[in-house]
């Protein structure tokens, strides 16, 4: 059977992990290569890292750091961040990325992502979403959630999925940072929606949320940061109370 | 130990140098025939989409070099696919090394098939020291037809077949240099076949 996968996220910038609490307030969580061997030991299924570098050397720092993870990680891994053009994924995947995620510039040209899957295939184009729920609508924002938009979350979901994206990248910002639990009915109506797998991001804080998620929220994986990088749940329990509760997972 | 990576610019071929690198052996890149002709081991991957891989193929003059290769070829993923009779995807003509069809998942499940899958019926060598039902990790949309060729097979939508061999030629769907230790456990059983 193929398993639910657990995937830890490592918000990078200039080459350090760091993860926001509602996209602020940053903290230093260490060095991407060797928590992203240490993810990979204790049964991480896949790694997310997602580069919100501001600076001109952005792309260089960046092509160091995806090297030097492809060269010691032995899993599959997906970068994200900044990424608008073919030129930026043929380096990224020539540096030794297994998938790339794109966002805000999906949103701004959504060509990009029939032009990516043609030209590298859906299986490695990720779409990433961030959407909030304002007034009974979930609406997709950009710019790592900071700008609203009049897009609906699900009428995007789908224009993707027909352009070619070979994966869904969920965050709820209402969820996000809040460790109060994934945002499953809106996860087990996208997975419903379309025909790809479907990562739930956003409110891990608990071994049951992840059950939740899988069950209730349908969601293929899910993705999370702080709970993992503080060690407040460690992957190899989390696995474990996953198998408890029949989620198929690998061991 | 000469150990070449069929060069023929399909997609994310980085990983699996590095994968070998990891195992302390290193892997050239080659489109060479001559090249290719000499190693000991020859790795044919893939990435992509079939019948674009394969005009590249036939453009380097490498469809016909890969059927002749004498010594352990191991197709990766695409590479597995392409050493198949045919595909569907893009209604391709493979290198009819197996005598096995390359078919869509259907909208039943969710395609691709992205994540790690356990892999049953263990058969060859390929497999030695590796567990009954190990998981691989595996990105794909179409499959290889389960036949007597299988050494390993996994289950979507259908049993299908997840590793094959005939003769010196292997190929597997999952991607041994992403699966962790088992899929390091796979490659380190090829290079000593």
């Amino acid at each position: 059977m193929l398993t639910k996968r657990i995937i830890p996220c490592l918000d990078i910038k200039n080459g350090r992990t760091v993860k926001g609490v509602n996209f602020v307030n940053l903290i230093d969580a260490g060095d991407p290569v060797e928590l992203g061997k240490k993810y990979a030991e204790v049964g991480a299924d896949e790694l997310v890292f997602l580069d919100i570098t501001a600076t001109k050397e952005r792309r260089r720092t960046m092509h160091d750091m995806v090297l030097k993870v492809a060269e010691q990680v032995n899993i599959p891994f997906t970068v994200g961040g900044g990424i608008s053009s073919i030129e930026d994924v043929d380096d990224l995947l020539h540096c030794g990325a297994d998938k790339v995620s794109i966002n805000s510039s999906a949103v701004k040209r959504p060509e990009l992502i029939n032009e990516l899957s043609q030209k590298f295939g859906s299986q490695c184009i990720v779409v990433a979403i961030d959407a909030k729920k304002i007034d009974g609508q979930w609406k997709v924002h950009l710019a790592g959630g900071s700008i609203p938009t009049e897009i609906d979350l699900f009428e995007w979901a789908e224009e993707v999925e027909e352009r070619g994206a070979g994966e869904i990248l969920f965050t709820s910002m209402n969820h996000d940072g809040t460790k109060g639990g994934f945002a499953n009915e809106a996860l087990a109506r996208l997975s419903e929606l379309v025909n790809i797998p479907i990562i739930a991001s956003g409110g891990a804080g608990t071994v049951q949320h992840f059950v939740d998620t899988f069950t209730k929220g349908k969601a293929d994986a899910a993705l999370a940061a702080s709970v993992f990088h503080f060690g407040e749940i460690p992957i190899p329990d989390l696995k474990k109370e996953l198998q408890q509760n029949n989620i198929e997972v690998r061991l | 130990m000469k150990l070449v990576i069929i060069n023929y610019g399909a997609g994310n071929i980085k990983s699996i140098q590095f994968a070998f690198k990891r195992l302390g052996f290193d892997a050239v890149l080659s489109n060479d025939a001559e090249e290719i002709k000499k190693a000991d081991k020859v790795i044919f991957p893939g990435v992509g989409e079939a019948s674009s891989a394969m005009t590249k193929l036939r453009e380097s003059g490498l469809d016909k070099v890969i059927p002749q290769l004498k010594q352990p070829v191991l197709g990766i993923c695409l590479g597995m696919q392409l050493m198949c009779r045919s595909s569907e995807e893009g209604n391709t003509k493979g290198l009819d090394i197996f005598d096995v069809d390359v078919k869509r998942f259907s909208n039943a499940v969710k395609v691709p098939q992205m994540g790690w899958n356990s892999i049953q019926g263990l058969k060859s060598d390929l497999f030695k020291g590796v567990d009954e039902n190990a998981y691989m990790y595996l990105v794909h949309s179409y499959y290889a037809e389960d036949t007597d060729e299988s050494i390993a097979t996994s289950f979507y939508e259908k049993k299908y077949a997840t590793a094959i061999q005939k003769g010196n030629f292997y190929g597997v769907q999952f991607h041994p240099e992403k699966s962790g230790k088992v899929g390091e456990i796979i490659l380190e059983n090829f290079l000593n076949l």
